[in-house]
């Protein structure tokens, strides 16, 4: 059973329970230990969940419309049962009084949290390496990355141990594992879901979404944590509503930046593919131009370096998470945060104290927003005559773990067609397209204009298992 | 090209509060050069007269009623995550 409404009307029917549906799930994550994708289980409360869950369907009481799935968090949401740790050794012990929005909203609906996934501590990196527990192996093929930062999130759906799972998107983070391990990745318009109770990384572009096997469970995941939450005031009414009935067609643009050089010709093969089949199902598409986007990789790491750096000023060692050992105040900051950090997080407080810096915020952090607003305008311009915009999810497959690891900038390469979205705001999913020759999974990426996410996954479910 | 000197790097770790050592001060000075270079390009791009983006969707001035949201924590719950405590106090290194 992978689809989630075969779940919850198994569970509802009787013909399995909460109580199974968390425990294969459990059994599942213990079996697959060695792609450390499940950096804690949440094992005790999920079946105490379960069972009051089952109970209620005893007694004939309203249990939600996800009653019984079980599915795993990011580590940097906020969650009850196991310690959050964002994959890092500052948070490494930390236990939440609270929970996230998004966790809350999912309960409500009698979905079960089983555990949390790993990722780049922090969510900085786009292969799970910087990881303060180990890197994710790819659910493909053990050898190569998970992707990321929601690697965890995107092997556990991947390898079937939950049908889904939450991860966080700032610059592709949710798309880009998607894409490397076959499975749908959702990055919402920016203010779809709320954040309140995930760890904060650049708050102008994080957004959290799902990651699942098909779009269908995409749609009644997303269903169910879009909304304003008065804790997030960034946050959108609720305009999320999945789309019935036949698809109209569409006119959909070629992004020519993000189909040319540095993209693998096995990419764009299964790219071109999907573009045909689009064409075959009756949509119009033709090719189109987005100048900025090549840019785009220099704006967002100046922009999210420089609120990084603001967003992390936080694990100071004193009020929460690991302290070291300090003979004055000014040791104990600098010591914990030195021991705390992983390398890149270290890098990215660096980078943004200093684009922040008087004499150098002007050149860098004010330049790199106002080229922001041109992007904004060029895709405003775009969505005038396209309903879709299409493109790789990322100019490589899966790269061989430690292949990036000593070369940062190469390692932020991996953005580069997943950037763009975040920093105007717009939806864009990941879709599973294909595979290289090699067996190694391409996802293709259609992006919408703001508020448009439930059309872009109708768009997306139209074409699963089209055949010409 | 941004140059950035080892002082410059002690520096920004000062103002970030990271008590780097040594090993890490060059490697951080040759990955800072080669991503400030990077992000440089944008220097090509003509932003004269724009307007700068720091907020995508459009809302703006979110109030609410000034009273105090329960969150369900409670002062114990908040104590219980602190690495040092005296009695219900968080403790730290003296600082006067």
């Amino acid at each position: 059973m992978t689809n989630i409404q075969q779940i919850v009307d198994a569970v509802m029917n009787g013909s399995s329970t909460a109580k199974q549906q968390v425990q294969d799930a459990i059994k599942k994550a213990e079996d697959k230990k060695d792609y450390n994708a499940v950096l804690s289980l949440t094992s005790e409360r999920a079946l105490k969940r379960a069972d009051e869950i089952d109970q209620k369907i005893k007694n004939g009481e309203k249990v939600g419309k996800l009653a019984g799935v079980p599915f795993i968090a990011k580590d940097n949401f906020l969650t009850f049962g196991a310690p959050t740790t964002a994959a890092s050794k500052i948070l490494g012990n930390f236990k939440t009084p609270i929970q996230a929005t998004a966790i809350e909203k999912l309960e409500l609906e009698g979905a079960i949290c089983i555990g949390k996934a790993n990722l780049d501590a922090f969510a900085h990196g786009g292969s799970t390496e910087n990881s303060a527990y180990g890197p994710t192996k790819n659910a493909v093929d053990q050898t190569r990355v998970a992707g990321g930062s929601s690697g965890g999130s995107a092997v556990a759906v991947a390898l079937g141990i939950v049908p889904f799972t939450l991860g966080s998107d700032t610059g592709g983070s949710i798309r880009q594992p998607a894409s490397f391990n076959g499975v749908v990745g959702v990055k919402p318009t920016y203010g779809t879901v709320s954040r309140f109770g995930v760890v904060a990384m650049a708050s102008s572009t994080d957004v959290i979404g799902p990651i699942t096997k098909n779009i269908a469970d995409a749609e009644l995941v997303m269903d169910v944590l879009a909304g304003k939450d008065e804790y997030d005031a960034t946050t959108l009414p609720n305009f999320f509503k999945p789309r019935i009935g036949e698809v109209k067609k569409q006119k959909i643009g070629i992004v020519k930046e993000l189909m040319g050089e540095g993209v693998e010709p096995e990419v764009l093969k299964v790219t071109n593919d999907y573009i045909d089949k689009l064409r075959s199902a009756g949509h119009m598409l033709e090719e189109v131009s987005l100048p900025l986007a090549p840019m785009c990789l220099a704006m967002y790491y100046i922009i999210v370096p420089a609120e990084v750096s603001s967003n992390l000023a936080r694990y100071d060692g004193v009020r929460y998470g690991v302290r070291s050992d300090a003979s004055d105040l000014a040791e104990l900051y600098g010591r914990s945060r030195d021991e705390g950090f992983e390398a890149e997080n270290k890098r990215r407080i660096l980078i943004g104290s200093y684009v922040l810096s008087s004499g150098y915020y002007d050149a860098y952090y004010n330049k790199a927003a106002k080229a922001r607003t041109l992007l904004v305008q060029q895709f405003d311009a775009l969505f005038k005559k396209y309903d879709v915009l299409i493109g790789p999810v990322t100019p490589t497959v899966a790269f061989k773990l430690g292949e990036n690891t000593d070369e940062p900038l190469k390692m932020y390469m991996t953005d580069v067609m997943t950037t763009p979205a975040n920093l105007a705001g717009v939806p864009a999913i990941s879709v599973p397209a294909g595979n290289t020759s090699d067996g190694l999974p391409v996802g293709v990426q259609l992006i919408g204009p703001m508020k448009s996410d439930a059309d872009l996954l109708a768009l997306a479910k139209s074409m699963e298992g089209y055949h010409e | 090209m941004a140059r950035i000197s080892k002082d410059e790097v002690m520096h920004l770790a000062s103002l970030s509060n990271i008590s780097l050592t040594d090993e890490e001060v060059a490697s951080m000075q040759a990955d800072l050069e080669n991503i400030l270079n990077y992000v440089s390009q944008l220097e090509s791009i003509d932003t004269d007269g724009v307007e700068p983006t720091y907020q995508v969707n459009g809302l703006q001035n979110i109030d609410r009623a000034d009273e105090i949201i329960d969150y369900g924590v409670t002062r114990e719950q908040l104590l219980e995550v602190v690495p040092e405590k005296l009695d219900d106090q968080i403790k730290v290194p003296e600082v006067i």
